[in-house]
């Protein structure tokens, strides 16, 4: 039954969005097409529709391991931008052997984003400030920093563009060639693994539990001697150490720099991420993998057709994460088909 | 000094304009969070009332349709938000953040359609653009909402469903209507937050033109307490920071000259453009963990409320 809401709801939303789109003189099929086309069509597309699945897979789960332990993290957007400016930072300026340079990167860009979001997660334990509103503010705080970074503290002098120093070479990931051209690296892999050790962390040790147990029940927790403030702390440095992880797939495999407004809201998108996937690590995969089609397959609508363009996936994802987290609406649908069984 | 004078009046006279917008959102934010429903979605309304009150202003050449116009559509919005987070118990976060993003993707789909063009709407001449109207209007709202609030036993039933809807709901008050009423509100306050911006400080809609304004608000309402007359102060601090920053980005600053670059580059940081702008989100931080008077919210904030408990 678990399993069966985020299907009913994708297709649902699907539909409902594609048969919008006959709204504005566009036939709804043709656009399927086009997504379909442009997400699998060849080497090239589905390998960019897993280039654009790898930041969505970490920041729906940086959302779903906080959410785990009853925070809400908003601000995946500020930490997967303080990790992608600081990797950056980091990699044109400090020269390493290449053996052990995109590792150093990795845990440089994890650290970032995870000092960002301890940040939130120390004044709500300690001094009890919503994580909500602390969260939205931390992401223009870190949006004004790397603009002075990438306008002014170390702008490339070669582009108009605002954006770093391009990184050392040792620091690049290679691209594998399969997929002719599409940056895949192994960020791809490095998502997946990710995926699995949260999995693993979550459910298979007994921090994981103790993680889960203050989601589910703060007071209990207490009173069965988990320090509460502690387990909420690290969650969200855990949770801004994911976020902060797309710094490595899109400085060092796909763009070697820090560009101003690379990410088109990869944080905002891990919520509904992560809420298809009903924060089980696992499914994120899986509903990270179906947000990165959309967006790639959204991304050719300009050129096929006349009226509508690739923010069609925005409203895809909003209709999807309204009906799957609808509990009063599926409340209504469900205990109809549990007499039926 | 005389040079000096000058740039003081002219930055406060821009902060007081730029402020509006935030107003009105700052007021919708109230209007939704006294009756108990966290909104997080006013930047989604703002940007919808910002577009439809370019479009309507364009086609009609009034403004003041516009305004409504903008107002709709932020009413409009509000009601998707309300059906999920009041009828079926959406979680109020997860929700607000869904009707941002499809704000932000109904938006430019519509300008596409009816313009050719996902980026900005056309110009509208100056007559048909307010000069002054919505930045008295925003200030009239402030002054009605606080009566209201004070005054009238509506304003009560509102805050009560927001501190012990319970309570409320055994005094005979249907506390599901009180909530939409606040939701519904909230949106036409955003609708014309946004029209402000659109119809009235600039001469267009452009894409993403609201800018975070709608976040900017959210937290104005909370150093400001969750009161409409605090959270103005704030909003027009706020807009000072913002018109201080666009004004330093026109000036050409002395620059710093100590013997460390790093020192150099540290105040440099401290008179840019990117820090002034930054620091309404830098002042939210520290008053909402209470460094300088801890700011509290309506008790039930965000708790869905269930009928038959």
């Amino acid at each position: 039954m678990t399993i069966l809401r985020p299907i009913l709801a994708t297709i649902l939303s699907l539909v409902l969005g594609l048969l919008a789109t006959s709204l504005f003189h566009e036939s709804p099929l043709h656009i399927f097409k086009i997504f379909l086309q442009s997400g699998f069509g060849s080497a090239y597309d589905f390998g960019m529709t897993l280039t654009y699945s790898v930041p969505l897979i970490l920041t729906g789960l940086s959302v779903s391991l906080a959410f785990k332990a009853g925070l809400f993290n908003i601000g995946a957007e500020g930490q997967l931008t303080m990790g992608a400016l600081a990797v950056a930072v980091f990699a044109a300026l400090v020269p390493l052997p290449s053996l052990i340079a995109p590792l150093a990167g990795a845990l440089v860009a994890a650290c970032a984003g995870g000092i960002w979001g301890a940040l939130v997660g120390f004044l709500k334990a300690r001094r009890g400030a919503h994580e909500v509103i602390m969260t939205i503010m931390m992401n223009f705080i870190a949006a004004g920093i790397s603009s002075y970074v990438a306008v002014y503290l170390l702008k490339d002098p070669n582009t108009q563009n605002p954006q770093t120093l391009p990184i050392l070479p040792a620091f690049s990931l290679t691209q594998y060639s399969l997929f002719n051209g599409a940056p895949v690296t192994f960020a791809l892999f490095l998502s997946l693994l990710i995926a699995v050790v949260c999995w693993l962390y979550l459910y298979r040790t007994p921090y994981g539990f103790e993680l889960r147990a203050v989601g589910e029940n703060e007071h209990a927790s207490s009173t069965a001697g988990i320090g509460v403030q502690k387990v909420q702390i690290l969650a969200m440095f855990f949770s801004g150490a994911l976020a902060g992880l797309v710094g490595v797939g899109e400085v060092m495999g796909r763009v070697g720099c820090f560009k101003l407004d690379f990410s088109p809201g990869y944080g905002f998108t891990g919520i509904a991420v992560a809420f298809l996937g009903r924060c089980h690590p696992l499914a994120i995969i899986f509903s990270g993998l179906l947000f990165g089609a959309i967006q790639k397959g959204a991304s050719d609508l300009e050129i096929f057709t006349q009226n509508v363009t690739s923010d069609l996936a925005l409203v895809l994802q909003a209709l999807i994460i309204l009906v799957v987290s609808a509990d009063g609406l599926w409340e209504k649908w469900i205990p109809v088909k549990k007499g039926k069984a | 000094m005389m040079q000096v004078f000058e740039i003081a009046s002219f930055v406060f006279a821009s902060a007081l304009r730029m402020s509006s917008p935030l107003i009105f959102a700052a007021l919708g934010g109230i209007m939704s969070e006294r009756s108990g429903v966290i909104n997080i979605s006013l930047e989604g309304k703002m940007l919808v009332g910002a577009f439809a009150a370019a479009v309507v202003t364009y086609y009609f050449h009034s403004p003041v349709l516009g305004l409504l116009g903008g107002a709709l559509a932020g009413f409009i919005l509000a009601s998707i938000y309300s059906l999920f987070v009041i009828s079926f118990k959406s979680n109020q976060i997860v929700t607000g953040t869904a009707i941002n993003i499809l704000a932000a993707g109904i938006v430019p789909l519509i300008s596409q359609a009816l313009f050719q063009n996902t980026g900005s709407t056309p110009e509208i001449p100056m007559a048909d653009r307010f000069t002054q109207f919505p930045i008295i209007l925003s200030w009239v709202s402030v002054v009605l909402i606080w009566a209201w609030f004070r005054y009238s036993p509506f304003g009560l039933w509102h805050q009560f469903a927001g501190e012990h809807p319970y309570a409320l709901q055994t005094s005979g008050v249907d506390v599901i209507s009180t909530r939409w009423c606040g939701v519904l509100s909230s949106g036409i306050f955003a609708g014309l937050g946004g029209a402000t911006l659109s119809i009235c400080l600039s001469s267009n809609f452009t894409r993403n033109m609201t800018a975070g304004r709608g976040f900017m608000a959210l937290a104005a309402l909370i150093v400001g307490r969750w009161r409409p007359m605090t959270a103005a102060v704030a909003c027009i601090f706020f807009g000072l920071f913002d018109a201080v920053g666009i004004t330093l980005q026109g000036l050409t600053l002395p620059q710093p000259d100590f013997d460390s670059a790093l020192l150099n580059n540290f105040v440099k940081f401290f008179i840019s453009t990117q820090f002034v702008q930054i620091i309404p989100y830098l002042l939210t931080v520290i008053a909402v963990a209470g460094f300088v008077g801890r700011s509290r919210p309506p008790k039930a904030l965000g708790i869905p409320f269930l009928k038959n408990r």
